[in-house]
């Protein structure tokens, strides 16, 4: 079945316009919200959905070409969330809210520390103490605040996507 | 029959009857009559006079209504034409404003040519200080160039595509410029952070740095022109112990409202790396 992987395109990049000229914009001390993770996040939690991990590529390599941050960064952290929303899918799938909470606060945890180590490789000065406190923090706090609208619009486009088996 | 008083008799009885009258009514003697009299006439005239009104405003009134209906919906649509070209026009009054600074700064800057850009994004990760505008390849625009608003220094051009590049701020926790403090000539490196503060480094011990000193790009290593204002000194951090002073500067461009910048065309940067020395085998 092709078209969630076709409308996988538009809505990933449409995300990724978003996050770039609104979202990263609105600053919680010097943290932002992630609206592809939260996507990436609420789609993996779909237990019909079969392509979370083509959007998560995908989300990945055009993430890392938007962004100044080493592509394999958004590539590995995506893929590791959408691994954990899969994981916890079978696990606690009859509170798919908890779920979207736990997938967020992980993902977020994993990208921004992936982030951190990356570029200290990379020989760009930075304290752990600070990033912790003034991006880290604020970051999973604006991402779990859009995490429940983003999960119940991701739903309805899954349920869009798969019509055939309708949730009772 | 023929009447018994001649004519000119009857005339006369009522002229006089006539003055009688008159002379009562000027003396008062009338009032109460001519009051209710009044009183009668006007009340007939204020009822007949509502009853044409209510019936003229029974006749009219629903025409009215929907006339009255149709030219409020016409009010209100030009009322919302209106605000949205309100809108529309202080948005424009604003670009203006911003476009006449850059024009007045590439006058005031003859030495480089200058594009235009608008800041169409920032990066989506927040341990960068990176922005997205929309001029790109396709408009002599590439790796390296200066970008700077009216205010002063504000990055580096760091990739470029067909219609967009993205640009590194100064206040990139990776960015350093080398600059110079204008009041003491002392040469310095100017360090961005995660949080978008900037630092002067490697300011030497002997210089005499106060707060409110001014702070120009010095060319040195050949990123970026020279004579570019960066900002001012807020603070100066001095320890006899340590090999260089610190100090921290506040930007004059404001970077959390950057909407359009100019990326300076004829500055060819270069590359001093292989020139810095390695450390042998």
């Amino acid at each position: 079945m092709m078209t969630p992987i076709l409308v996988s395109i538009p809505v990933l990049a449409l995300a990724l316009l978003l996050q770039t000229a609104v979202i990263s914009r609105i600053m919680l001390i010097n943290g932002s919200a992630d609206l592809v993770l939260l996507i990436l996040a609420a789609w993996g939690l779909q237990e019909r959905v079969h392509h979370a991990w083509i959007w998560a590529v995908l989300a990945g390599l055009l993430s890392g070409f938007v962004s100044g941050v080493p592509w394999y960064v958004y590539l590995a952290s995506y893929l590791a969330v959408v691994g954990v929303a899969r994981l916890l899918t079978r696990r606690v799938w009859q509170a798919p809210l908890l779920a979207m909470f736990s997938v967020t606060l992980i993902g977020t945890l994993v990208l921004q520390m992936a982030t951190f180590f990356a570029l200290t490789f990379l020989q760009v000065p930075m304290a752990l103490g600070d990033v912790f406190e003034k991006i880290i923090l604020p970051s999973v706090l604006l991402n779990l605040l859009l995490a429940i609208p983003t999960y119940g619009l991701v739903r309805d486009l899954a349920n869009r996507l798969y019509p055939g088996e309708v949730e009772l | 029959m023929k009447s018994s008083f001649p004519r000119s008799l009857q005339t006369i009885i009522i002229i006089l009857v006539a003055i009688g009258l008159v002379t009562l009514a000027l003396g008062g003697y009338f009032n109460p009559l001519t009051y209710r009299i009044g009183q009668f006439t006007i009340g007939i005239q204020t009822w007949v006079s509502s009853r044409y009104m209510a019936l003229v405003d029974f006749l009219t009134v629903p025409r009215d209504l929907a006339s009255m209906q149709e030219q409020n919906s016409a009010l209100q649509a030009e009322v919302a034409r209106l605000q949205t070209e309100v809108i529309d026009l202080q948005q424009r009054v604003t670009e203006t404003n911003i476009l006449s600074a850059l024009v007045n700064f590439a006058r005031a800057n003859p030495a480089y040519t200058y594009k235009a850009a608008a800041v169409i994004g920032q990066d989506p990760s927040p341990f960068r200080r990176y922005v997205i505008i929309n001029t790109g390849s396709n408009d002599g625009i590439r790796a390296g160039m200066p970008v700077v608003t009216d205010q002063g220094l504000a990055g580096q051009v760091d990739a470029v595509i067909a219609d967009a590049a993205r640009v590194r701020l100064v206040t990139d926790p990776a960015s350093a410029v080398n600059v110079r403090l204008q009041a003491s000539n002392t040469d310095a490196m100017l360090d961005g952070s995660v949080t978008g503060d900037l630092t002067l480094d490697m300011i030497s011990q002997d210089a005499t740095v106060q707060v409110g000193d001014v702070v120009l790009t010095s060319g040195l290593g050949g990123g970026y022109p020279a004579n570019l204002l960066v900002g001012q000194v807020v603070s100066v951090r001095k320890q006899p112990t340590e090999l260089f002073q610190q100090a921290s500067l506040q930007a004059n461009v404001d970077f959390n409202r950057l909407e359009y910048v100019l990326v300076i065309t004829n500055f060819n940067p270069v590359d001093i790396t292989p020139l810095l020395a390695t450390p042998g085998p």
